[in-house]
């Protein structure tokens, strides 16, 4: 019997009716119409499917949907200021070339956030440690973790000129 | 993944009484991060989940210098890793929850789950067992306590009936002049299983070993203890002769297999390097 959940994504209240069983990353790319999370694995070892559920960096293909009722979700298309302003993540990913295929791309840009949110300045040792729950096949990571360490600098300064 | 019926208790006594309804085919669900991977890859049946997330209480970490921690069964594995009082006062088990899987992972998983995966491999249950934690049990005929040096009985069983709810931990606090560690042996630095897993939690007494626990994970049908090995130590000054001889002591006490991840002979010959190396990590600690 399907239920219906009320949550929180990106910002907008949603009602939507799922099957108990159903998972929080289907739920997204399906009832939502969300598909920039990814599907790579389905068991929790990709990080592909990365969202901040209420917070938190969660794999969505471990979450029920049935459990994030009055929760608060946010996803990949969540990430940007305005369809035209894109978070400096993004745009470090594309001026560093963190991005090939890209399907792991917005588990990691995700899973950034969630980083810089809890530690704004992270050493290299603590960005491959946030990461080590998602896998990129193309990439090597290097560039990935340039771009997060040149984004932490950027958010930093800007920071500071607001102070100053 | 394949149908299931979902429900959400909102009192202990509720969810026993529907593991009772449904004496083969529930199944508890606290973090679902080994549960909702059983069920869809069909190596676990369940026509029910019975999730205990609703359940008031159940999520508090709690830590006093006398009485020790008492952690109840949805704390997730992130939370003890951030707890600032686990990484002071139970270093093995802070490092055994930094190395399971990833930060998303652990943001759901709990160490109850953990615990009643029963898995010979999880990471946390020989820190637990070598701290003399405490599992507290809710079921049918009450409340009971059980060491978890007495939960495990094999590979994903555990002492639970079927009904029976694991509602938390107690973990006694450490005396002075104590030091612990854990050691996970893997092939690769993350997102691993352990090939093998040791836990050191020592006392000093002056110079000499007062008290010692040493427990192997992955190199038998549950975690053990290594008594022997222990003997070895207690009431002595720690030399690294006889920590040498203790390490040989675990080896010849460990029962493990050969599988995907590691021969027997491997494993047996790791049991004795990081035996050594916890131990040593252990000594610091405790000086
Ligand atoms: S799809 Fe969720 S971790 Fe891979
Ligand atoms: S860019 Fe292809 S998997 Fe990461």
């Amino acid at each position: 019997m399907k239920r219906m959940i009320t949550v929180t994504i990106n910002g907008e209240e949603q009602e939507l009716a799922v099957e108990p069983y159903r998972s929080l990353l289907d739920t997204l790319r399906v009832e939502a119409g969300l598909t920039g999370s990814k599907k790579g694995c389905n068991v929790g070892d990709c990080g592909a499917c990365t969202v901040i559920l209420d917070g938190r960096p969660v794999n969505s293909c471990l979450v029920l949907a049935a459990e994030v009722d009055n929760c608060d979700v946010r996803t990949i298309e969540g990430l940007q200021h305005a369809p035209d302003r894109v978070h400096a993540l993004q745009d470090n990913f594309m001026q560093y070339g963190a991005a090939q295929c890209g399907f792991c791309t917005p588990g990691i840009l995700i899973m950034g956030k969630a980083l810089l949110d809890e530690n704004p300045d992270p050493t290299e040792d603590e960005i491959r440690f946030a990461l080590a729950g998602n896998i990129c096949r193309c990439t090597g990571y290097t560039k990935i973790i340039e771009a997060i360490r040149h984004t932490a600098r950027q958010l930093a300064e800007e920071r500071q000129g607001v102070e100053s | 993944m394949k149908r299931v019926d979902y429900h959400e208790p909102t009192t202990l006594e509720e969810a026993v009484q529907l593991m009772t309804r449904y004496p083969d085919t529930a199944s508890f669900f606290a973090g679902g991060t080994d549960l909702l991977v059983e069920l869809r890859e069909q190596t676990r049946r369940a026509d029910h989940v019975v999730n205990l997330k609703r359940i008031p209480d159940l999520g508090m970490l709690t830590f006093d210098p006398r009485a020790g921690v008492h952690c109840g069964a949805l704390v997730t594995v992130r939370t003890l890793e951030n707890a600032p009082f686990i990484r002071a006062h139970y270093a093995g088990l802070w490092q055994a929850a930094r190395e399971l899987a990833s930060i998303p992972v652990r943001e759901r998983a709990t160490l109850a789950g953990n615990v009643c995966r029963a898995s010979p491999s999880a990471d946390t249950l020989p820190p637990l067992i070598a701290d003399q934690a405490v599992a507290h049990v809710y079921g049918p005929a009450g409340r009971r306590d059980v060491t978890l040096e007495d939960f495990f009985l094999g590979p994903g069983r555990t002492v639970l009936s079927h009904e029976e709810v694991l509602t938390g931990f107690s973990i006694p606090a450490p005396e002075p002049g104590t030091g612990k560690s854990y050691i996970k042996h893997g092939r690769r630095k993350a997102m691993e299983l352990a090939t093998v897993g040791v836990a050191v939690t020592l006392t000093l007494d002056g110079d000499s070993v007062r008290d010692l626990r040493i427990v192997l994970g992955a190199v038998a049908p549950t975690p053990i203890r290594a008594p022997e090995a222990e003997q070895v130590l207690i009431g002595k000054r720690p030399e690294p002769a006889l920590i040498e001889q203790a390490a040989e002591a675990a080896i010849a006490g460990s029962r493990p297999i050969s599988d995907v991840r590691s021969s027997a002979d491997y494993r047996r010959r790791m049991v004795g390097v990081q035996t050594r190396r916890a131990l040593q990590q252990a000594l610091e600690a405790a000086r």
